[in-house]
């Protein structure tokens, strides 16, 4: 088969794959050497797809011939897809050519089961091999890793790696029993725990070496610098509180970079188990701001999906929707508020708190000092106390203020006789149920 | 009232506010101006002959940082407004003027470095070199890529390139600069024109090949993409030519999908190490 018709079958193979994360690596570039690459600083999406997602990966399968059944995926044993393989000397070359046209930060390789984990397992790595070994290749490598093939491997592909990830693919086995039956959450989670021990080995031997001056640098051991994982979302019937208790058991027990939520949408060859339905994302919008909020804002899941709320609410943001159902907590002064308080406001990011808590060391805060800094004042007003702001009190009860910030209901004409006709565009946002 | 001319770059305003703050010259007794959009016909009128300050004036590193990030930028107030915080920094008592996030001379500054920082990071992502040959005594593939950055930003992104791509040899040509790498050191020369570059690349095919699999049809956010990649930044990349095509082919293909029969389950194939999962699996509960 040619090269470019591969290509084709082994991308469209990887896409339903989330992550395009190249950041988080360790700093190493190709000063003094023949090859090519480097990584640490900040990730670098070099190109967007019409589905507003980034390309900085070289994303391929290195095959999509597959052993296992996965319902929800295109190259399961039971689909039709036309199969291909790429030689590793064909991904080596691939990513190399592509990395010097500055069209990608490396390279994010994955498979499908042949013959078994570990044989599979052993191809994946030895692309990574060739690719830093013989080409001295310094970019990004994302690995794949299978939970039941040998530790000895899982450990030589971090060798290689900057990352590597293992799908939990669903928040429960009783989920994977159903749509992935070769799938078992107990091997996944505690391959994720032997990675995670590397890590953290790798971390406190690359410190020890920085204190002995004379010892080179290349002493410490190498591996991955993080793992992450994908969880997908409305192909079972898992609430938001089971995906998220989920998702936050991965980032305390396994110290995981991310967890990326990969909305079901629509694949050709649909499985006769998992009927095609539009892909929620909405849904995987309101998961990935309410992931935000428990790493980053000192949320815990039940603040953000209470027992009476299993699921996130998909018309507000998990900030806001708290923020209403605790509104006794406000209104909060910006200019006497702790960290973790101001952290609270709807409206407010990490950084405009950063601000907030620098600039009010030179003086009160008003609510010109606020909007300077890029705040948008009509979404926090009123929820905060400024020095010359206070919010009426009755904005804070009753029913107007989540009125106030629904999204604007469309005018519509109906006309049942004799609806117009359904453009591509209307088709198309019914199922993805976007407007 | 003084004058002063200067080339707009960042080394030619530090040497004059030098110069300037030296002489005790107050902000609004200066008149920035760019010394390539005044006719000859202007002269710097001489500064005013005051007392000469031979004491060194300290400045916090991050005001230098900040300093190089504003003078790449086009507006034309820039060295005027630096010049004012600079002096409110070491004349007018107010040092710690660097962490006041909300003063409204900081905030021009800051959104101008914004800028300036995000066209320095979109020119990391969008450069696409060709390869135009292979040095003959050094065996080194050698790459041309054509760019039009919005401000002057040439030399403060070329280190990036310089780390990541020290294996081949490559140049960067711009209307105001070029860049080029040999393996050794880097070296810059004046501005070309667009003609200079080669069009293509074979690689370009595979590359469109990549990026139309990649693509989800199911998903389409043409707003996000824009957003990310202004359609300003189209005409240089190779892949932007297809984007009109895979965006009026996607409800169809989405139709497809949704029309397409489902496929029935096939039975577990003859393997050992499937069968070994599955026998696991009947064998103890898995946790739930």
């Amino acid at each position: 088969m040619e090269l470019n018709r591969k290509l084709e079958i082994l991308a469209d193979a990887a896409k339903y794959d989330a992550s395009c994360a190249s950041s988080g690596a360790a700093k190493k570039d190709s000063r003094g050497s023949t090859g090519v690459g480097s990584t640490g600083g900040m990730g670098i999406c070099h190109s967007f797809t019409p589905d507003g997602r980034c390309v900085s990966l070289l994303k391929v399968l290195l095959t999509n011939v597959c052993l296992y059944d996965c319902h929800y995926c295109i190259n399961r044993r039971s689909s039709n897809v036309q199969r291909a393989r790429f030689t590793p000397e064909e991904v080596v070359k691939l990513t190399l050519d592509f990395y010097k046209r500055n069209y990608i930060e490396g390279l994010f390789l994955s498979s499908g089961i042949v013959r078994n984990a570990d044989f599979t397992m052993e191809q994946v790595i030895e692309v990574a091999r060739q690719l830093r070994e013989v080409h001295q290749f310094r970019g990004y490598i994302h690995l794949k890793t299978i939970p039941e093939a040998s530790q000895e491997l899982i450990e030589k592909a971090g060798w290689y790696a900057d990352r590597i990830s293992i799908n939990i693919e669903l928040p429960t086995q009783a989920g994977l029993d159903k749509l992935a039956p070769e799938k078992n959450l107990k091997n996944t989670t505690q391959a994720m725990g032997g990675i995670r021990r590397r890590i953290e080995e790798t971390v406190a031997a690359k410190k020890e070496a920085q204190q002995v001056r004379n010892r080179p640098r290349a002493a410490a051991p190498v591996f991955a610098t993080g793992q992450s994982t994908q969880m997908l979302v409305g192909a079972d019937s898992s609430d938001d509180a089971l995906v998220l208790t989920r998702a936050d058991e991965l980032y305390r027990d396994y110290r995981l970079r991310r967890v990326y939520y990969s909305g079901f949408s629509p694949i050709p060859e649909p499985s006769v188990l998992l009927p095609i339905k539009a892909p929620p994302l909405v849904r995987e919008h309101r998961l990935y701001q309410a992931d935000w909020l428990l790493r980053f804002y000192g949320f815990n899941v039940r603040e953000i999906v209470p027992v009476a709320h299993p699921h996130l609410d998909l018309e507000l943001d998990p900030k806001l929707s708290w923020a209403l159902r605790n509104r006794d907590v406000f209104p909060v002064d910006v200019n006497r508020a702790s960290r973790e308080m101001l952290w609270r406001i709807p409206g407010l990011g990490t950084m405009n708190v950063a601000r907030i808590l620098a600039a009010r060391r030179h003086g009160r805060l008003h609510l010109a000092d606020l909007l300077r800094m890029g705040i948008r004042l009509k979404k926090i007003m009123p929820f905060i106390i400024a020095a010359d702001h206070v919010p009426r009190a009755s904005l804070l009860e009753g029913d107007q203020l989540r009125q106030r910030f629904l999204p604007a209901p469309k005018q519509m004409e109906l006309n049942f006789h004799n609806p117009p006709p359904a453009t591509p565009e209307d088709a198309l946002m019914a199922r993805s149920g976007q407007l | 009232m003084v004058r002063a001319i200067i080339e707009p770059n960042y080394a030619a305003w530090r040497d004059k506010a030098r110069e300037m703050l030296g002489a005790h010259v107050r902000p609004h007794e200066v008149d920035w101006c760019d010394a390539t959009q005044t006719g000859s016909l202007m002269m710097e009128e001489p500064g005013l002959p005051r007392f000469v300050d031979p004491s060194e004036v300290k400045v916090p590193a991050e005001f230098l940082k900040l300093a190089a990030g504003v003078c790449a930028h086009t507006d034309e107030r820039r060295f005027a407004i630096l010049y004012r915080l600079l002096f409110r920094i070491t004349r007018g008592g107010e040092r710690h003027l660097m962490d006041h996030p909300a003063d409204a001379d900081m905030t021009l500054c800051r959104g101008w470095t914004k800028a300036v920082g995000r066209d320095v990071h979109k020119m990391h992502a969008f450069v696409r070199f060709r390869l135009v040959g292979v040095n003959e005594e050094t065996g080194r593939e050698q790459f041309v890529a054509w760019y039009e950055p919005e401000f002057r930003i040439l030399r403060m992104a070329s280190s990036f390139f310089e780390k990541r791509f020290a294996g081949m040899d490559w140049s960067i040509l711009t209307p105001d600069e070029c860049a080029h790498w040999d393996g050794h050191a880097l070296s810059f020369s004046p501005g070309v024109s667009r003609l200079s570059v080669p069009d293509a690349d074979a690689h370009d095919d595979l590359w469109r090949t990549y990026y139309r699999s990649i693509f989800n049809p199911a998903r389409l956010k043409i707003q996000a993409m824009k957003s990310e990649m202004p359609m300003k930044f189209w005409k240089n990349l190779p892949e932007a030519r297809i984007i009109p095509d895979l965006i009026s082919g996607s409800s169809l293909r989405v139709e497809e999908m949704l029309e397409e029969p489902e496929r029935p389950v096939k039975p577990m194939p003859n393997n050992e190490y499937i069968k070994a999962l599955h026998a696991r699996r009947l064998q103890g509960p898995g946790e739930s």
